[in-house]
């Protein structure tokens, strides 16, 4: 049944808030298991399990979060509960229930009258998922009139009323508007109104908020804290961040190579988990006031789909013992919630112990690299526009001064947008600067690539996010590996193969992996072989653009050591980027904040995270999400995307929950020295610390 | 709709990753020739070029007349024992004729391809990787050679050259060429935003490594399947030409010069039309499906513009 | 959207300006000039020195240009024949008139109908019906335009009888004199056409079929039909619409043949003889002329294209 809501802003009766459940289970999975029929070149099939044996039920009103690494199953197990199987998908064995209808033996038409309409989607990137052709006004009348029984002539009325619902400017005008024209986080609001029109009993979110900015993906789930409170709809929250299930779960249910291998309260699982994998993984995770490495989980989550005898995670477990080889543990209950492992339960039940992986010690040496007053733009003044005097438009990075000493790291920090791939792409020669100067030592690295000595090409290095673009596909691990070596040593045949099997070793990968092809590699290990490809030419800077952000999080700890070990025995100096402010607490010795292309702070990272002066860091900081169920961010400015830096003034004018007038609008703020950091505010600093203690 | 494809995926990166567990795999054109022979329709096309072929290196040797032999005794005759495929209007055997009519195509179009390959890919991929205004500004040059119609262009050229078979092989390379520019072009600007691509150059790699060493293998599916389409888009501009009067120089006989001569007298002989029509007409087919076929085995499911 | 409008007239007139330049000075690069190459052996003596001075020959190649390029632009005179010795206009008027009815006729059966038998195929992805319809359409569109044609006169013209088998019409006879004569020119246009224009249609629905928004349509509940004509037919025409321009602009090349073969009185029948003739002054006038039929099939794609594509529509500028 659905609820009928008369009046936005009336709280459905019984809900009250987090925690507040009914016992009637909603959606229930029993036993479900889904796969493929997979077709050998032989012309033999065998089946391949996705999910296997998972057991679910979501209570009515609460809201469950489905957690754990790409590949676990956790997205096919949320499309499921819309009895949808991707292409190719089958079911194995089990049962959705819906009440008490069947999903998987609806007919196709009542199927979709429940899709949208009783249970609904959230998809993850809400931007490929709307109609590019239809106007938003479309979409929504077309949701309407699918899922509810309103009259054709209140469409355009109850659309109003949805997107002000979730908080939406103008929704008149919306209507109007096509996909496109929208922010990422805009679009993502209109697809949380879009799954609200039929009313929904239950709401599917599938990563609602991966790959929107720190502060938008903030935001966007104070709506939806906000929208569970007043409408009290249950909901699935699928996501591979602890951080956001902690913010809006009541239960979390953890998976694992298609299998739930915990399922508990949310405080419980995230204080004391019970399961290895569990507790490997929380270990794992960067912590913002840790000062330490996270602890790695050793190994590599297998491939969806690959067969194993006995416990999925036997191969990781530091637990394993011969039992778990042979039988596969069942979903047994531990107290108030559910855990698959054949360890005794005292030992299940022992707390949780975050050891973190003290930072090697790196000695930081002679400064290295500089820049001065750098300012780079990606548009050119076309001829037509020089001659007709136009002024140069804004720079899309400008007035940038940083440097960097042998052996240290430092992190350029801030919201997409930001210029800090730009001020990378500058250094490295792709893009060279308009203004300002680049220095190596003595040497000028304002030349574009191309221009520079074989030297000086060799001594800057870069390390791509996500190594599955940056392995040419085509290429053997030793051809790749080759290539520098043979570029800037002329290495070839069995000496380049013999420092292409070092390299290996140094980035701890075998040397039989050296014929094999990057597609047989996991994405931990391709990352390994992209680092080892950066200290084939024995750089002095190298620079790392999201290195981590493509991979799992029981990965991103290995790899991160990985790279301070590196820093400590060659000394290299590392500009590193990351969207992650906990992952750049583990690995950067000081930190730069920018903001549309300007520096606004920097200093050393321990300094700045305890204490974000500058309105922005403070901003940036504060919606950090923490996978510890207390922790609740603080939302200071609203979400509001801008496209442009402004052409004069403090570029964070528009934003700033702090700003003082015109001031901010007419004049850039100078550089202000305190207690080892600086930043730029015309708000003088002690007053901002002031500030920041009310 | 995509269900297969989808399997084909997740079977793929399934069967790729539990290789990972220490089994080398096979080599890449193993896998795309399993994959082709498991296609009736591939293996069909495939045997059919392959007789062509056969047939246009040994006719001299295999056919049972004279080709140029006339007959004035022996016109028109329906097909029979002595001649399978009858005789034509100047009683010469047409059997003879149709196994010797697709040589100087054959000879011409394959030149004039690997021809418009080499010059169109080399170009389309250093387009495709240097970008910007050059880029832009042959590639507009490109659009506007296109739009002169291509059998003006080349009747054009051929009808004040001459009719010779390197003028032909020339021409047929040249403007076929341009066609492959686009191709080149578009299958490279695939991969040139792709970071593999940027780590050759932040590296410092020159642009003729990054187009051999990077693009030209990851492009090369494309341009296989391509260059073959362009074979058959050739081969059907040649027969076009040699229909039209301006390809092959009579007495050599071609197929396209054949149906010309011939279809005025289809209603009394048929046969001296219909065979040498079905010979050109499957060897095209044949090299289109067996490229179609190729592509699909090496995951390259789309349609290809002529131009 | 008013710029970009703008900015594709003025490209059309570019690229007609580039097609004009490029046949003429091919045809001044060639061996000879038009006289020789027009007269053969025949070119020596007074008839030279009369052709030559009749065609101004002694002017410079620059100043002849501009002065056609002039007439052309100023008055619509495309020039004068050589072999014919009248107004080229005269002479391409009512032939353009038939080769515009044979294309538009194949065009307007050949579109909508490779639009839905592409679409078919997408949806029955590897079934029957789209083994089937791909096969097909090779078959259609490889085999040379002469040849189908070819083989449909046999059949219909010389067999059954249904229809005739070249035209005996002049250029100038009146439209219903003309119908009976451009079935099987349409036929075989259309054919070819379609076959092309549907494997760009499948493909490119094929890959919208798999895109987000219409999973997320079906996960919506949307019925189905209403996703394959709402949500997907219009993102998928997107980038089918500019390659079956170039793909129609392509086939005209086709057209030409097929006019000969059916002594079909049009402009590329005009043409093939202007060639024989070596009637340079007349290749270069049906140049321009096929040209801009090519532009403006892609200026009318651009425009399709616009109206499809909400991104252009709301461009600033």
């Amino acid at each position: 049944m659905n609820t009928v809501y008369t009046n936005i802003g009336h709280t459905s009766t019984g809900h009250t808030g987090t925690g507040a459940v009914n016992n009637a289970p909603v959606l229930r999975v029993e036993n479900l298991s889904l796969g493929y029929t997979r077709h050998h070149t032989d012309g033999r099939t065998s089946k391949v399990a996705v999910l296997r044996d998972v057991s679910l039920q979501i209570h009515k009103g609460e809201v469950i979060g489905l957690v754990g690494e790409s590949g676990c199953g956790k997205s096919t197990l949320a499309l499921a509960l819309l009895g949808f199987l991707r292409g190719g998908g089958e079911v194995l064995g089990g049962k959705v229930r819906y009440g008490k209808t069947s999903l998987f033996d609806l007919p196709d038409a009542d199927l979709a009258a429940l899709r949208g309409g009783d249970i609904a989607l959230i998809p993850q990137n809400a931007g490929q998922s709307l109609t590019p052709t239809m106007k938003l006004g479309a979409q929504l009348a077309e949701a309407l009139k699918l899922h509810s029984d309103l009259p054709q002539g209140q469409y355009r009325a109850r659309a109003i009323e949805l997107l002000t619902l979730v908080r939406l400017p103008s929704p008149e005008q919306l209507l109007e508007r096509y996909p496109h024209q929208l922010s990422g986080g805009q679009q993502q609001r209109v697809a949380i109104a879009m799954a609200l029109a039929g009313e929904p009993d239950v709401l599917l979110l599938d990563e609602p908020t991966t790959g929107l900015d720190v502060t938008t993906q903030a935001h966007i789930l104070e709506l939806l804290r906000e929208l569970r409170q007043r409408l009290g709809t249950t909901m699935v929250f699928v996501s591979h961040d602890l951080g956001v299930i902690a913010r809006i779960s009541d239960r979390i249910a953890v998976m694992y190579a298609g299998e739930l291998i915990e399922l508990g309260s949310c405080a419980e699982i995230l204080r004391s988990p019970a399961h290895p994998y569990t507790r490997g993984l929380l270990a794992a995770i960067p912590r913002l006031a840790s000062g330490m490495l996270p602890a790695a989980l050793p190994g590599y989550p297998p491939a969806v789909g690959a067969r194993h005898q006995g416990c999925a995670f036997a191969a990781r477990c530091s637990h394993v013992s011969p039992d778990c080889q042979e039988r596969t543990p069942d979903q047994t209950a531990l107290g108030t919630r559910q855990v698959r492992c054949n360890l005794p339960a005292p030992q299940l039940r022992q707390p949780l112990q975050l050891e973190g992986v003290p930072v090697p010690e790196v000695t930081v040496g002679e400064p290295l690299l500089s820049l001065d007053q750098v300012a780079v733009s990606y548009q050119q003044q076309s001829l037509w526009q020089k001659l007709r005097g136009q002024p140069e438009s804004t720079a899309t990075v400008d007035g940038i001064e940083l440097s960097l000493k042998r052996g240290e790291t430092l992190a350029l920090v801030g919201e997409s947008g930001s210029g800090k791939s730009t001020i990378m792409r500058s250094i490295c020669g792709i893009n060279p600067p308009r203004r300002g100067h680049i220095q190596l030592d003595d040497q000028p690295l304002n030349l574009p690539v191309e221009k520079r000595d074989a030297v000086l090409k060799r001594r800057v290095q870069m390390i791509f996010q996500n190594p599955d673009a940056s392995l040419n596909p085509r290429h053997t691990i030793a051809e790749i590996l080759a290539q520098p070596l043979k570029l800037y040593f002329g290495l070839t045949g069995a000496a380049c193969r013999a420092k292409a099997a070092e390299l290996l070793a140094q980035v701890r990968l075998g040397e039989h992996y050296l014929d094999r092809l990057p597609a047989q590699l996991s994405g931990g290990e391709k990352q390994r072989v992209a680092i080892a490809r950066t200290f084939a030419g024995e750089p002095d800077l190298i620079l790392c653009d999201e290195v981590t952000s493509a991979l799992d999080v029981s990965v991103q700890a290995a790899v991160l050591q990985l790279l301070k070990q590196l820093q400590a025995e060659r000394g290299v100096a590392y500009l590193f980027i990351a969207h992650d402010l906990a992952v750049v607490q583990a690995i950067a010795d000081r930190v730069a904040v920018l903001y549309q292309g300007r520096l606004c702070e920097e200093g050393e990272t321990r300094d700045l995270f305890a204490a974000p002066w500058h309105p922005y860091t403070e901003t940036l900081l504060d919606a950090v999400l923490q996978p510890d169920p207390d922790h609740n961010p603080k939302l200071h400015s609203d979400d509001a995307a801008e496209s442009q830096p402004p052409a004069q003034g403090c570029p964070f004018q528009n934003r700033c929950p702090r700003k003082l007038g015109s001031q901010c609008d007419n004049e850039l703020p100078d550089w202000q020295q305190i207690r080892g950091k600086r930043l730029r505010c015309h708000i003088p600093a002690r007053q901002l610390i002031g500030l920041q203690r009310v | 709709m995509t269900d297969s494809a989808a399997i084909e995926n997740t079977a793929l990166a399934a069967s790729q990753s539990q290789s990972t567990q220490g089994r080398t795999p096979q080599k890449r054109s193993v896998q795309v020739w399993r994959s082709m022979r498991r296609s009736p329709a591939a293996m069909i096309a495939l045997s059919i070029l392959a007789l062509h072929l056969i047939i246009a290196l040994l006719a001299p040797w295999i056919s049972p007349w004279d080709w140029t032999l006339q007959n004035g005794y022996n016109m028109l005759q329906p097909p029979s024992a002595a001649h399978w495929f009858g005789t034509d209007n100047m009683g010469r055997d047409v059997f003879s004729r149709t196994l010797m009519g697709g040589r100087e195509a054959l000879k011409v179009t394959l030149l004039g391809t690997l021809l418009a390959m080499l010059w169109g890919s080399l170009t389309g991929i250093t387009l495709g990787l240097l970008g910007g205004r050059i880029d832009e500004w042959v590639m507009r040059a490109v659009d506007a050679l296109l739009a002169i119609p291509w059998l003006l262009f080349l009747l054009l050229i051929i009808s004040t050259i001459g009719q010779s078979g390197l003028t032909l092989v020339l021409t047929l390379g040249f403007f076929y060429g341009i066609a492959v520019i686009r191709v080149a072009r578009g299958a490279t600007l695939d991969f040139v935003a792709r970071d593999f691509v940027m780590a050759a150059r932040v590296r410092g790699e020159s642009n003729w490594t990054i187009v051999r060493q990077e693009l030209l293998p990851n492009v090369l599916d494309s341009l296989l399947v391509e260059g073959a389409m362009r074979w058959a888009w050739m081969l059907l501009a040649f027969s076009s030409l040699s229909f039209l009067g301006f390809g092959v120089v009579p007495p050599t006989p071609d197929w396209g010069l054949m149906i010309a001569d011939t279809r005025g007298i289809m209603s009394i002989a048929p046969w001296a039309t219909l065979f040498p029509a079905l010979a050109l007409s499957s060897l095209i087919i044949s090299i289109n499906l067996s490229a179609d076929a190729f592509g699909k085995a090496m995951g390259l499911d789309r349609a290809k513009a002529p131009v | 959207m008013l710029k970009l409008i703008l900015n594709r007239l003025v490209l059309a007139v570019l690229t007609l300006v580039a097609v004009c330049t490029l046949v003429f000075s091919v045809t001044e690069a060639l061996p000879g000039d038009v006289c020789t190459a027009f007269l053969g052996r025949n070119a020596q003596g007074v008839r030279l020195e009369n052709c030559r001075a009749d065609r101004e020959l002694h002017k410079p190649a620059i100043e002849r240009f501009a002065d056609w390029g002039y007439g052309v632009v100023s008055q619509g005179d495309l020039g004068r024949s050589l072999k014919r010795n009248k107004s080229i206009n005269k002479l391409v008027g009512n032939r353009m008139r038939n080769t515009l009815v044979l294309a538009t006729t194949a065009a307007l059966i050949g579109i909508p109908l490779a639009i839905f038998l592409g679409v078919l195929a997408a949806l029955r992805r590897d079934k029957a019906t789209d083994v089937g319809i791909s096969t097909g359409s090779i078959f259609a569109m490889t085999l040379p335009e002469f040849v189908s044609a070819t083989l449909l006169i046999y059949i219909f013209a010389i067999q059954l009888k249904w229809f005739p088998a070249v035209t005996t019409v002049r250029h100038n006879a009146p439209l219903e004199d003309l119908l009976p004569n451009i079935v099987l020119p349409v036929a075989v246009l259309a054919l070819v056409m379609t076959a092309h224009i549907l494997r760009m249609v499948r493909s490119s629905m094929i890959d919208v079929m798999a895109s987000d928004f219409v999973q997320m349509a079906r996960l919506k509940g949307v019925p189905y039909w209403q996703i394959v004509f709402r949500h997907a037919l219009p993102s998928a025409m997107l980038p089918a619409v500019n390659i079956i321009a170039l793909t129609i602009a392509w086939l005209l090349g086709g057209v030409v043949i097929i006019e000969q073969v059916f002594n079909y009185p049009g402009i590329g029948t005009l043409m093939i003889s202007a060639i024989y003739d070596r009637d340079l002054p007349l290749v270069q006038a049906i140049a321009l002329v096929l040209a801009a039929i090519y532009v403006g099939v892609n200026l009318l794609a651009d425009l399709t294209s616009l109206a499809l594509n909400p991104r252009l529509r709301t461009a600033r500028g």
